[in-house]
């Protein structure tokens, strides 16, 4: 820095110089930053739900409190979990991807296709679908970034077009409406104990599970640690004045649908290994519930906020939900129910939230 | 500052423009216009909308390329080629709304574009420590005390939110800082914190360039009045051949001030139009006091 302090006396205006020893960080309390937190909301949602299912519970032993009860709900939360956080730092930086759900199906089929179709090894196979979600994802963000159309629009097309073509091209492949995966494919085993296989023997919890977990540490150190993550704020809070201090807006946001899209691709290849096979209306729908968990997680749908972990609780709440309403012997009918009253209670607590992040503190 | 700056002050400015014409297409933006500012110099560029204010200061901060004349930093003829090269060469525009991510805090606001990290490779981390050090300690030389550099912006005052935008020009080597309409949304008080922060950005040695269609507020501080009009260059005068009643006057202030008043007057059944118009009243008598300082 080039600017040396004034020579000149000071006029009477300006401040005294700081007494050097003047640490006036005052103490903010605990409860004071914990209420700064996005995920919040989410982490008193979660324990409420937990402790509402818990109670409710129908099943002889308690099964939703139990370890076997663990492995349920984190198998139910685990994919929407994956996807949840990515949808959740597209968010942050202002745009949607409703392309996010089928995407799972897409990648999963076309998984299934290369390995029982072209014969290839699995892992080659993981390699070309992933690839092929990034183009994906680069292409929804360039049309986006190049059209300046709302993402909702641009991504509901490519959801349509995908859908369409998971259908259209299955049936025409194997006049089925699914493909099967063969456990005899070159790299099935090894590719399956990565993907699509159990961990912690007696209760096997699902491999998802663990992806999850790194996922959400992944992105939660990208969004809090490093330089991109500070990019991801700034161009979901104000594009415009991110442009002004040189933060290249275009490409973070496109570099964050292809994240989505590679996400939809590694969902996309557990379900396939897992289940052996995949079905063509794999996915369709599910991008409401990646958004609802992000949203519930404490992620603004005008962008700029919100976190990873958040929207990891917010996948958690929907397990429990899934699971609890069938150990509690209610209609499974109802879920849907309780998720849109937990959605409206997230947006409610959301934007008090978001008014105290940016009013003035009088 | 460099040395040659403080002693030849008058001769070399830190940035002069001379006799600058700017056209788009057959429409005469800007007119034969000079001015200059040295270092811890503020010169406001006063004019009403349409002026020709933003086209400018679109000059200076490199966004347009002029027509016509010159311009020199610190004596050296320049013509840059875009805003980048604007900034590298000093030149900082303070926009009044595009300065800070409301949603962001301050620490995150303050590096943005251009944040210091550790480590390397994969492991290369934003230098949280640091960012929030350094801002901490360049809020204070603008006289603010960051308790909390997790506060976002959107909870600071419209003018303190000027000063994380000026604070941070400074930190990354602004010379000259451009202030783009600094108190126009903003209230008395609050008009006053940012007036004083421009005075502050002026000791510490840059040149200010202070645009503004408010001269109550560029008197105070300015020591070089330049006043546009259409796109012409209407007059410029140093601080002691002027006063604020002039300044004010020439800016289609004064007069049409007071006949503004007498008819909001006539016509205020509103009890608040009658306000109005007392504050106009005021103002045109203030004006017409000429001290505000």
């Amino acid at each position: 820095m080039s600017v040396a302090s004034s020579t000149k006396p000071s006029s009477s205006s300006s401040p005294q110089p700081a007494r050097a020893g003047d640490e006036r960080l005052a103490r903010v309390g605990i409860v004071a930053r914990l209420l700064q937190r996005p995920e919040l909301g989410a982490l008193i949602g979660a324990v409420a739900v937990y402790i509402l299912f818990a109670t409710v519970d129908a099943t002889p032993g308690h099964l939703f409190s139990s370890i076997a009860g663990m492995q349920n709900w984190t198998d139910a939360a685990s994919t929407y979990g994956i996807m949840a956080v990515a949808v959740a730092m597209l968010m942050i930086g202002g745009e949607f991807d409703l392309s996010a759900g089928v995407m799972t199906g897409t990648c999963g089929l076309l998984l299934g296709m290369l390995i029982t179709r072209d014969q290839l090894n699995v892992w080659l196979s993981i390699a070309i679908v992933l690839v092929f979600a990034a183009i994906i994802g680069t292409v929804n963000g360039i049309l986006v970034v190049r059209t300046k159309l709302p993402s909702f629009i641009i991504t509901l097309a490519t959801f349509f077009v995908l859908r369409g073509v998971d259908v259209g091209v299955t049936r025409i492949l194997t006049n089925t409406v699914r493909f099967d995966i063969s456990d005899q494919a070159p790299g099935f085993a090894s590719a399956q104990v990565i993907f699509g296989s159990t961990f912690y023997a007696p209760y096997n919890f699902q491999d998802a599970v663990l992806w999850w977990v790194g996922v959400t540490v992944i992105a939660t150190w990208v969004l809090t640690q490093t330089t991109f993550g500070n990019w991801i704020y700034a161009v979901g809070g104000d594009a415009n004045a991110a442009r002004s201090v040189g933060v290249p807006v275009a490409r973070t946001k496109i570099i964050l649908f292809i994240g989505t899209a590679v996400s939809a691709a590694l969902v996309g290849t557990m379900v396939a290994l897992r289940f052996k096979g995949i079905q063509s209306g794999q996915g369709v729908g599910l991008e409401f519930f990646y958004i609802i968990a992000a949203v519930v997680g404490g992620c603004l749908l005008t962008g700029g906020y919100g976190s990873a972990i958040g929207a990891s609780l917010g996948a958690l709440i929907i397990g429990f939900a899934q699971i609890g309403i069938i150990f509690a012997n209610w209609d499974s009918n109802w879920y849907y129910t309780f998720l849109g009253v937990i959605l409206f209670l997230a947006v409610g607590v959301n934007t008090l939230v978001r008014r105290r992040a940016a009013s003035s503190r009088r | 500052m460099s040395e040659t700056n403080t002693s030849e002050r008058d001769r070399v400015p830190l940035l002069e423009v001379r006799h600058v014409s700017k056209y788009f297409g057959s429409v005469i933006a800007l007119r034969d216009i000079s001015m200059r500012v040295g270092a811890g110099e503020v010169t406001c560029v006063l004019g009403d909308n349409g002026a020709g204010k933003s086209t400018l200061i679109k000059i200076l901060s490199g966004v347009h390329q002029y027509d016509e004349g010159e311009m020199l930093l610190e004596g050296v003829p320049v013509h840059f080629s875009g805003p980048r090269e604007a900034r590298a060469a000093g030149i900082s525009v303070v926009f009044q709304d595009l300065a800070t991510v409301p949603l962001m805090s301050i620490w995150r606001n303050f590096f943005l574009g251009s944040e210091p990290t550790v480590g390397i490779g994969p492991a290369r981390k934003l230098n949280t420590g640091f960012a929030k050090k350094v801002m901490r300690e360049e809020m204070h030389k603008m006289g603010i005390d960051v308790r909390d550099p997790n506060q976002t912006v959107g909870t600071l005052s419209g003018g303190e939110r000027q000063a994380v935008a000026i604070a941070r020009a400074v930190y990354f080597g602004a010379k000259i800082l451009i202030l783009d309409e600094p108190t126009s949304a903003l209230g008395v008080r609050q008009s006053g914190i940012v007036l004083k922060y421009v005075v502050q950005a002026r000791e510490r040695g840059l040149g200010v360039i202070f645009i503004t269609h408010n001269p109550h507020h560029a008197f105070p501080v300015g020591d070089r009045f330049v006043l546009l009009n259409r796109g012409r260059l209407m007059g410029s005068y140093e601080k002691n051949e002027t006063s604020l009643d002039e300044l004010t006057k020439m800016m289609a202030g004064g007069e049409e001030l007071e006949r503004l008043s007498r008819e909001l007057q006539k016509m205020s059944a509103d009890a608040g139009l009658q306000e109005v118009a007392r504050e106009l009243v005021d103002e045109s008598r203030q004006s017409a006091q000429g001290d505000i300082t």
